[in-house]
């Protein structure tokens, strides 16, 4: 929101109006009170009507650079100066610098004697003079029902003011008048019969022990404004009014992706981790580690350099600080880094409206990226389940609108069905992770799925986790013939499985061997048959030799004894066939 | 009961200067604060001229102080209504609202008569 003046912007056809610089107000009113018109303020006693209009009046001498004029029946200047000073309203110096102007209107009934006819006059002269001495555009008169209760005539005062109120606006003033709430009225005397432009109420009301401020406009003539009750509070720099439930469903839609913070994790969902700004809800029993996976994340958005906001409506910093870095996380430098911020409250502290208030303005004032709410369940010892699905809708729509991350812790009772959130608020929730201890074999162990991610392919596989002195750890769990298990049922299953594996492994080796051996054996048998062969073959080859040979000599000796018998030619010629053959008998 | 007031009854300042006074040491000193010269302003004027010459001869002081000229000036005595009439002596203080025109209730609201 823009502080600028922007009374000479607005088109002429729509009722003029008056920035009161009060955050959050403008926007409710579309644009401040009616300009140049009185507007009452009503409220119980405590309501913070002072405080509204003397803020209405500071704020305009310092933002927009109207002076203005508080015209006080109730606290006298100093009363009024040191009241505000705790907001940092520095009306000395205000007033030195000619921007206000307190006049302290003191009526000591039991020194006033009427008698006959009177007006006030001097009233309307003090305050045209004072308007007139700084040239102011703002008028409080706060709280005028005192006049009744000062002066005896109450027709003349009733004439009067009405008198005032006609004067006030041919002036050309913003006013704001506070007024006491009567039974059953908005103002003990009626005040809103003369004041008929703009009522605004304003509201304490305490609930199950826990006050919530609210700020309703009842009236408001020639415009349209919001017509809730909307809750505000007062805190070290003033009012804040929280246009909060006017948030819709038109944000954007990113495309990037935020780390959980935990490598596992991140694969289980797509390999990225969650879309950002959406909203994480992770429920489970006590003791699941909830809160350590959203140190995960909050280390893991620290460590890119951004900035985390952590409301922790259960453990103080130092505790969590402390627990964390039992499991290797180090927040610690992250908060001196200005990186990380805690925002510590017992639920209790406030109202809802007030926590949601708180959450609004810390986030304004950090601007961080990612957003823890440790647990969200919480909230229902404040409010009921109506009341904390609205605040969290509204929280839910706010971050989405910052384009914030947000990750919300919701307890489970063991009891109930694991997959029902106590708030009633999975539906919201862009994704949601269920951490469940599973309790087996006498033993606890935890377990985590995803049980939804939008826009996410993820792992629809139950892992187990677990918290190492380094973090969490993610484990497959195992699932076999004998179902899921996990723990030490899981170590003992892989435990068997690795025997069982060994065995097949030996028994695989004992095979490989056998029939290198069985090789071995037939090649030796193979050579020593071969070496046998050659043996015998060498053998024989003599053998056949030695036979041609003989033949050869047999064949020669004939041959020679029929040369000395002188054989006839023809029987020679027989026989000497007969030696080639057998010399190529030999020779084969 | 509205009169026009004579020449007299009308001497008055605006800026604080006391009017015509009675004796020396006025015992009683009182201020009466009205806006302008209306009917009202000048009757309660009149009438408290007119109590002070009956009871209080020689002994009193009147100041008149018109807010319109000197608007500031209703500041200092917390004045809302006119006229009002101020007894500033004798102490305490006492504030006098309305044109006086009941005298009984003028002399009772200035101690002179008791209640």
């Amino acid at each position: 929101m823009s502080r600028q003046i922007r009374r000479n912007s607005q088109p002429l056809r729509s009722l003029p109006k008056e920035r009161t610089g009060i955050p959050g107000f403008d926007e409710i009113t579309r644009g401040g009170l009616p300009a140049g018109r009185p507007t009452l303020v009503c409220g119980s006693a405590g309501a913070g009507k002072t405080l509204f209009a003397m803020e209405f009046l500071v704020r305009g001498a310092t933002l927009f650079d109207e002076p203005g004029v508080f015209m006080s029946f109730e606290e006298s200047d100093h009363e009024l100066a040191t009241n505000v000073a705790s907001l940092g309203f520095d009306l000395n110096q205000l007033i030195a610098d000619k921007k206000l102007i307190l006049d302290y209107v003191f009526i000591e009934r039991s020194e006033i004697e009427e008698t006959g006819e009177y007006d006030l006059e001097a009233l309307f002269l003090r305050l045209w003079h004072a308007i007139d001495s700084i040239g102011a555009k703002r008028v409080v008169l706060d709280t005028l029902e005192a006049l009744f209760s000062a002066l005896p005539n109450e027709a003349i005062v009733r004439a009067e003011l009405r008198r005032l109120f006609r004067w006030l606006k041919e002036k050309g003033v913003t006013a704001v008048i506070t007024c006491e709430r009567g039974e059953g009225t908005l103002t003990r005397y009626g005040l809103e019969e003369y004041v008929a432009d703009c009522v605004i109420l304003l509201d304490n009301r305490v609930q199950n022990q826990i006050s919530t401020r609210r700020m309703r406009i009842i009236k408001y003539r020639g415009t349209s404004h919001g017509t809730n009750e909307y809750p505000f509070f007062i805190d070290d720099k003033g009012f804040s009014v929280l246009p909060i439930t006017s948030l819709g469903l038109s944000h954007e839609a990113p495309t990037e992706y935020v780390s959980t913070g935990i490598e596992r994790l991140d694969t289980m969902l797509n390999g990225h981790g969650f879309y950002k700004s959406s909203s994480i809800l992770i429920s489970g029993t006590a003791g699941t580690g909830k809160s350590t996976l959203a140190a995960h994340f909050i280390n893991a958005a620290c460590t890119r350099g951004e900035r985390a906001l952590f409301f922790a409506f259960e453990e103080s910093q130092d505790q969590i600080i402390r627990n964390m870095r039992s499991v290797g996380i180090d927040l610690e430098k992250f908060v001196k880094k200005g990186l990380l911020k805690f925002q510590n409250a017992r639920p209790s502290a406030w109202g809802l409206e007030v926590h949601l208030a708180m959450i609004h303005k810390a986030i304004d004032d950090f601007k961080p990226s990612v957003v823890v709410v440790d647990p969200i369940t919480n909230f229902l010892a404040v409010g009921d389940q109506i009341d904390a699905k609205a605040m969290l809708t509204r929280l839910i729509d706010f971050l989405k609108m910052r384009q914030i991350t947000g990750m919300f812790n919701s307890l489970t009772s063991a009891q109930s069905e694991i997959e029902d959130s106590e708030v009633g608020v999975s539906s919201l929730m862009d994704a949601w992770l269920l951490v469940r201890t599973i309790e087996s074999n006498g033993e606890r162990n935890r377990g985590l799925y995803i049980l939804k991610a939008r826009g996410i392919a993820h792992s629809n596989q139950v892992r187990e986790f677990l918290l190492t002195d380094h973090g969490i750890e993610l484990i497959d769990a195992y699932i076999g013939a004998e179902g899921v298990l996990m723990g030490s049922a899981r170590s003992i299953q892989l435990g068997r499985e690795r025997a069982s594996e060994v065995a097949r492994q030996q028994a695989t080796a004992r095979k490989q061997r056998e029939l290198r051996r069985k090789q071995e054996l037939y090649e030796a048998q193979l050579q020593s048959l071969k070496s046998q062969y050659e043996t015998e073959r060498d053998a024989i080859l003599m053998e056949l030799d030695e036979e041609q040979n003989r033949l050869k000599e047999a064949a020669d000796q004939r041959l020679e004894i029929a040369r000395l018998r002188k054989a006839d030619s023809r029987g020679m010629k027989i026989d000497e066939n007969g030696a080639r053959k057998a010399r190529k008998g030999a020779v084969r | 009961m509205k009169q026009t007031p004579t020449k007299k009854q009308r001497q008055k300042s605006s800026n604080g200067r006391p009017t015509q006074a009675d004796g020396e040491l006025s015992r009683w000193n009182l201020r009466l604060y009205v806006a302008g010269q209306t009917p009202r302003s000048v009757s309660a004027f009149r009438n408290l001229k007119e109590i002070c010459e009956e009871y209080l001869k020689g002994q009193y002081h009147i100041e008149v102080i018109d807010l319109m000229e000197n608007p500031m000036l209703a500041r200092g005595d917390q004045i809302l209504a006119v006229p009002t009439l101020v007894r500033k002596l004798p102490q305490p203080i006492r504030k006098i609202i309305g044109d006086l025109s009941n005298t009984e209730r003028v002399l009772v609201g200035l101690d002179i008569q008791p209640r």
